[in-house]
């Protein structure tokens, strides 16, 4: 108790004495603070005459964030990255395949056999874990070889400062904080790390929404699945010769649809539930540095690629058990899987989707990687289609981006499923570690449960009016 | 310091790079604690990743750091444990990055804080630089981006910075692992106190704010005697800032100097 006393005396003593140096304090101090620091650097830094290298930088920037040509320049990056990414990827994606699904799967199954494994078993290591990883690594693995270096270079050269400088009045003019900008371009990588930068938003409200609207950036986990179903029914709608290009002006599309979203949610929050005005904040735009190619290729590679394919590894192998067995156990006949799927078909097509799609995305909440993959299994243990995968349950091999088109044509897809799962992918609940994170980040349910429920409502509501104006029109 | 130590003690096992011994993750018994603060995109965190081994993803924009990430390395025969904090322009605010570092810096203890300046932007780093001396006595400054300096042109003295500051100041270029070991060895003598640091205080011409810091001061230390940060600590009371009012009233406070000690007595 004594302590107590002294202790409150010494915030007495505070509280008296801030009275007497008057609140101009905070200026006072960051004044002394200054002027001691430019009579310092005066002392011992000796500035060139001519600044000659700083004009380089000058003028970059003046291009990449004008008025007039930012947004065109940051859209065309953008598109040129997809652009080498689809043309890039396809290939190997093949040859990784053709390895393990077309070579390895069969002898490992030969080898189960051999040994005696019981036809359940096998099925659901071999057939449902086994396989379920080959599809991640060969679907996943080369985009993300290509995708993230490219996108590390860019991060090393100074160029997301810049985009969030050109996003900066947008995200200020619907009530959010600018640095909001940066956090949206993190989550561009993944929405757990991007709601995990919001911490440098200090405003709690503006943090909210910076939080909430994050989904809305695409994550890594779902570039693959745009960039596969753009190529597929995007691109397979064009001339061949364009194809490359108009797929990857749909995913670009998406990814800008997606900040559209980002900005008209912040709004619609700062206006309803989390009401205020867009605090000020200064923007560092650091110098443009030559990116060290050899040390971020590693880095990319390493941390990022294998750290995100080792994530989707984690979930695959799991929910490949899942959907084996939900393909395999019957129940009066039919299987769990094909039981849910023709439930909630009438349901799905109101949305332009289908029932394979809603369970892929029910099996896929831990992890947005392995929606293509799933849904390709069940349309193949729906369709029975035996010829080509070994049964039903069982992941098969597709060599190509034709193959997978042909299966997805073969399941009763058309150009507006096509653009629907592109929707629905970018607008539905973030995966279990991002709601994690949300929750450890806001330590509210209430935050929590409506940053998990407010996309699915509008993947829901935008993929229902773009079915039925499609109706009306074709 | 300067270029004519580097010659001269190209034999001198403490000069040796191969005293370095990166640890990774690995931080146990350690007998220092080293801090890394700064501006944002100063290169923390690749001054952070050449020192422990560890690829912390390092990025070229400001804020790339928003907790704090921890390593170890080992420097003739001791055992550090290295903390990336995130960067910041001031102490003085109240965004949970500012704080992360804030308080690591108060309530951490760091037996040497490194503070990572920008050698192309030093009088707005000297901001952040005059405020932890105000908190910290034993600071090194990691006088970063040389390489970019040079390229434009810009000079800077470093020797007279070091006689204003009362701190080491070690010219680097950490992308290149330019004048790490000059870093290291800096830090080793900061920690084992051969390098007793003089730290630069604020001047402010307020008379008023001057003898209210000195009567506030001595009030503080009667309470808790013995606070390296004195100074400090009663400015921010002035100022009302909340998280110092509540160490004062739960007594937290008091711990400041207690949580040195077993250190200093390892060393």
């Amino acid at each position: 108790m004594n302590d107590n006393i002294k202790r409150e005396s010494i915030l007495a003593v505070a509280n008296n004495l801030r009275w007497e140096v008057g609140d101009n304090l905070h200026d006072t101090l960051m004044e002394s603070i200054y002027e001691n620091a430019t009579s310092i650097a005066s002392k011992v830094v000796l500035y060139p005459d001519k600044k000659p290298a700083f004009s380089l930088d000058r003028t970059l920037d003046k291009i990449l964030t004008s008025k007039y040509l930012g947004f065109p320049i940051m859209f065309l990056i953008l598109a040129v990255v997809f652009w080498l990414t689809i043309q890039g990827a396809n290939i190997p994606s093949g040859l990784i395949a053709n390895l393990l699904v077309d070579t390895l799967h069969p002898a490992l199954k030969n080898m189960a056999n051999s040994i005696g494994f019981p036809w359940w078993l096998s099925g659901v290591l071999i057939d449902g874990a086994y396989l379920s990883m080959a599809w991640v690594i060969s679907v996943m693995l080369p985009p993300m070889a290509i995708f993230f270096p490219i996108y590390t270079l860019l991060e090393d050269f100074g160029y997301l400062p810049r985009v969030a400088f050109n996003m900066d009045p947008l995200y200020k003019k619907v009530g959010a904080h600018g640095r909001q900008a940066l956090t949206m371009a993190m989550g561009f990588g993944c929405n757990a790390a991007g709601v995990v930068a919001t911490r440098v938003i200090d405003s709690p409200r503006e943090r909210l929404i910076a939080i909430i609207t994050n989904n809305f950036s695409l994550c890594n986990g779902r570039w693959p699945t745009q960039i596969l179903i753009a190529t597929i029914f995007i691109g397979g709608a064009a001339p061949a010769y364009l194809a490359g290009i108009v797929s990857a002006a749909a995913v670009v599309f998406i990814a800008v649809l997606g900040i559209v979203f980002s900005l008209l949610v912040s709004w619609g929050l700062s206006r309803t539930l989390l009401k205020g005005e867009a605090s000020a904040f200064s923007l560092e735009l650091p110098p443009y540095r030559p990116p060290r190619i050899l040390q971020t290729l590693y880095t990319s590679l390493i941390s990022r690629t294998i750290f995100v394919l080792w994530r989707a590894i984690v979930f695959a192998v799991p929910a490949g058990m899942v959907i084996w067995l939900v393909a395999n156990i019957n129940i009066d006949g039919v299987s769990v899987a094909n039981h849910f799927i023709n439930w909630s078909n009438p349901f799905a097509f109101i949305f332009g989707l289908n029932g394979i799609i809603l369970l892929a995305y029910i099996i896929a909440i831990p992890a947005n990687e392995i929606v293509i993959p799933t849904v390709l299994m069940l349309t193949v243990a729906k369709l029975g289609m035996m010829s080509v995968g070994a049964g039903s349950g069982v992941m098969f091999e597709l060599d190509s981006v034709t193959d997978t088109a042909a299966i997805l044509q073969a399941g009763g897809w058309t150009l507006l499923t096509g653009i629907n799962l592109m929707l629905f992918s970018l607008l539905h609940n973030p995966c279990s570690t991002t709601i994690f994170t949300i929750y450890k980040e806001t330590k509210s349910v209430k935050w929590t449960v409506i940053s998990t429920l407010l996309p699915i409502a509008m993947g829901f509501t935008i993929t229902f009016f773009v079915t039925q104006i499609w109706r009306l029109i074709f | 310091m300067s270029n004519v130590d580097l010659n001269n003690c190209a034999n001198c096992p403490v000069h040796n790079m191969g005293n370095l011994k990166k640890l990774g993750i690995d931080m146990s018994n350690f007998d220092f604690v080293v801090a890394l603060a700064g501006n944002p995109n100063t290169g923390k965190s690749t001054v952070f990743n050449y020192l422990t081994g560890l690829r912390q993803h390092t990025g070229n924009w400001p804020g790339k750091t928003v907790a704090r990430a921890e390593g170890g390395f080992e420097y003739s025969e001791k055992k550090f444990k290295l903390v990336d904090l995130p960067g910041t322009y001031s102490l003085l605010s109240t965004s949970t990055d500012e704080e992360v570092a804030r308080d690591f810096i108060l309530f951490g203890q760091p037996d040497v804080t490194v503070i990572v300046v920008d050698a192309t932007r030093i009088e707005r780093n000297l901001n952040l630089v005059l405020q932890i001396l105000e908190i910290t006595d034993r600071a090194v400054l990691c006088l970063n981006l040389m390489d970019e300096a040079r390229r434009n042109g810009i000079q800077v003295d470093d020797r007279t910075l070091s006689k204003e500051l009362g701190i080491p100041i070690i010219p680097t270029s950490a992308r290149q692992g330019e004048g790490m070991n000059e870093l290291l060895n800096a830090i080793n003598d900061v920690a084992l106190g051969k390098y007793i640091c003089k730290p630069y205080r604020l001047k402010t011409n307020s008379a008023e704010l001057n003898t209210a810091i000195a009567k506030l001061s001595k009030e503080i230390e009667i309470e808790y005697p013995g606070l390296p940060n004195l100074r400090w600590v009663a400015l921010r009371l002035l100022e009302g800032d909340q998280s110092i009012i509540d160490s004062i009233r739960s007594g937290d406070l008091g711990n400041l100097k207690k949580e040195i000690i077993p250190n200093e007595v390892e060393a």
